[in-house]
């Protein structure tokens, strides 16, 4: 069931086609063109509303605010000023520069320790023996049901006042400041990535051949050596998938950062800053428009640079979980 | 202030500062866990497992307990209050209003999402340009819900009727003859074109996995099909919607759960003013705006329960098929 089939599928078409003749193929142009027709209007329904967002982008303020942007194609004039503003302008402008790079620091993080603590846990779940590990793997892949909403008072008053029984504080509140206050935002979207990645990677490292591990063991290798250097690299293809998801799920979220960055702008990723700029100047489309494609430009190239790697974990994540 | 990167410069440091001592710790252990030459598999799989256990026991199992119990709570968390924040939730009408519009969501998103979803996929499949179409289609799924928010609220952008529109919802209704609407603003009109984005994101996944599950229906069926004289129609019908019926189900439950959870598309379109809140963001303006921790603990439990026979019927699905398999 692999997504990237379309060589594959198309063979057979081809074949078909020079015994079925010049009436078959006539016929089938007919049938084909309402629903070729159905299939163009659906693609450009898909497709304008963010051609025109782009296409504004660039136009200079003054005829974003008086004519629409399919006008730009009689009179085309093209301009960066919007993007210039909006990314290195006063911070009343948006300044996304600052807010672009926090979306990298809280992006980075936390799909790297998703992806080395999941393959941790789904290795220990698949190949070290002991007992509860069935229970502990039913546990985990139920958590995912969990809605991030149950998790988000608790957690923010972990970071604010730590944690205490009764009068006793056992552990005392975080209080992280500056640069570091990034941290909260790590551990939240970490355990928030877990759940799904451990049931993934579970999914496909279970798979491997036993007999790898048994010959590894042979060999002298302990649990370490054979995570480090047999499964690592064999997981590659499923660490590349699940990374890309959690990287676009952080990088795209609004509402953790909202509350474990508490809508900072030294912390605010790009998303509550985007929110905030469409809240209070909803009309100033010449810097909406501009700063929702500097949103856009990351995940847009992940998506046609890694579209395959993103499908498979798709298709794994919906259809067997 | 102009911007300068020197003043980003620490985030940068702290996170490379992260990403390295992460690492770090975790090689030390992995190195240290092979120095016994006596294997003890329990506290190896102990270690293996600690990071995420710590985390998922620390971040979900005891949030769930602790919402839970904070929900009987007034809004500071110190007084027992019973079911008081349940029976606001049914009793007030704004929140009324609020479970109205997560109920108009979950009926209109998942169904039409799907359903167009599975429409194009059917449509566009062995056709030439199926991985050109199937791009464009899909492309929503990867920018943010802010984002696409504000493509939308763009297309639905108000002017009045004197002067030029530039949203080209209004302008296509100006070209029809008609008045331009302030759309966000006209209940219940808005909710739709709020679930309208929705649709627009996820259709996408919907049509990705509805097509691999129409490329697994063997070709022998559908030939023998087509030989035996059946039309578009009926191949549609009696073959393909049975084949993909299980994968649909799934389909359907997921973006379900998503639905329920929307959040981001309602801040941003709208804020949750002019009678758009759904539950989610109806959580988060209680417990985190206005302070009323007790009350938003109570929508967020309720959430919770939507959400559990969803994902109940989606594993015992699962399961079916893997015994099948």
């Amino acid at each position: 069931m692999t997504p990237t089939t379309t060589p594959t599928a198309q063979a057979p078409a081809r074949t078909r086609e020079p015994d079925g003749g010049a009436a078959a193929r006539v016929r089938r142009r007919l049938s084909g063109s309402p629903a070729g027709i159905a299939a163009i209007v659906i693609a450009v329904l898909w497709t304008v509303p963010t051609a025109g967002l782009l296409v504004s982008s660039f136009r200079p303020a003054e005829q974003i605010r008086t004519t629409g942007w399919w006008t730009f194609f009689a009179s085309p004039e093209v301009t960066l000023d919007n993007y210039r503003d909006v990314l290195f302008g006063s911070s009343s402008d948006g300044q996304l520069a600052t807010h672009f790079v926090n979306s990298f620091v809280i992006t980075l993080p936390s799909t790297v320790f998703v992806l080395v603590i999941a393959a941790l846990a789904a290795y220990a779940l698949s190949w070290i023996d002991f007992r509860g590990r069935d229970w502990i793997f039913l546990g985990i892949f139920a958590l995912q049901i969990v809605p991030l909403q149950m998790s988000l008072v608790p957690l923010l008053s972990f970071f604010s006042q730590g944690v205490s029984l009764g009068e006793v504080q056992i552990l005392p509140a975080w209080e992280l400041n500056g640069a570091m206050a990034f941290t909260n935002v790590w551990v939240a979207h970490t355990i928030f990535g877990l759940p799904l990645g451990i049931f993934l990677l579970h999914n496909f490292i279970s798979q491997l051949p036993s007999t790898l591990f048994e010959a590894a063991r042979v060999d002298g290798a302990g649990h370490g050596t054979i995570f480090l250097r047999i499964v690592l690299p064999l997981i590659t293809p499923a660490l590349v998938s699940l990374g890309i998801f959690q990287f676009l799920w952080v990088w795209n979220d609004l509402l953790v950062a909202l509350i474990f960055t508490g809508g900072d702008n030294a912390t605010a990723p790009l998303t509550v800053r985007l929110a905030e700029l469409a809240g209070t100047r909803g009309e100033a489309w010449h810097r909406l428009t501009a700063g929702a494609f500097v949103s856009m430009v990351v995940p847009l190239m992940v998506f046609f640079l890694l579209q395959r790697y993103f499908v498979r974990g798709l298709l794994a994540g919906s259809v067997k979980g | 202030m102009e911007y300068s990167f020197l003043n980003d410069l620490p985030k940068v440091v702290w996170m490379l500062i992260g990403i390295a001592g992460f690492l770090a710790v975790i090689g030390l252990m992995l190195v240290v866990i092979d120095i016994p030459r006596t294997r003890r598999d329990r506290w190896q799989a102990a270690l293996f497992l600690a990071p995420a256990l710590i985390l998922l026991v620390g971040g979900v199992v005891y949030p769930v307990l602790r919402t839970t119990m904070l929900s009987f709570f007034d809004r500071s968390g110190t007084e027992f209050v019973g079911l008081t924040n349940y029976l606001w939730m049914f009793q007030r009408p704004e929140i009324l209003l609020v479970l109205r519009n997560t109920l108009l969501w979950v009926v209109f998103a998942p169904a039409l999402a799907t359903a167009v979803g599975l429409l194009y996929a059917i449509l566009i499949d062995r056709s030439r340009f199926e991985s050109i179409a199937k791009s464009l289609v899909f492309m929503p799924m990867a920018i943010s819900l802010v984002g696409a928010s504000i493509i939308w609220r763009f297309v639905f952008a108000y002017r009045p009727a004197d002067q030029e529109q530039y949203g080209l919802f209004n302008q296509i209704v100006v070209w029809l003859g008609g008045e331009p609407q302030l759309w966000l603003l006209n209940q219940p009109l808005n909710t739709f074109l709020l679930i309208l984005v929705l649709i627009w994101v996820q259709a996408g996944f919907a049509m990705v996995v509805m097509s691999a599950a129409i490329k697994a229906i063997p070709s022998e069926i559908i030939e023998a099909a087509r030989i035996d004289g059946a039309g578009a129609w009926q191949l549609f019908a009696r073959i393909t919607l049975p084949s993909v019926w299980p994968t649909l189900l799934v389909v359907l439950i997921t973006i379900t759960v998503q639905t329920l959870k929307v959040f981001d598309i309602v801040r941003t379109m709208t804020g949750g003013n002019y009678g758009t809140s759904v539950i989610a963001n109806e959580m988060y303006s209680q417990a985190f705006q206005q302070g009323q921790v007790g009350q938003g603990s109570a929508l967020a439990v309720f959430l919770f329960v939507l959400v559990i026979p969803l994902v109940i019927v989606q594993i015992r699905r699962t399961r079916k098929a893997r015994e099948l398999a």
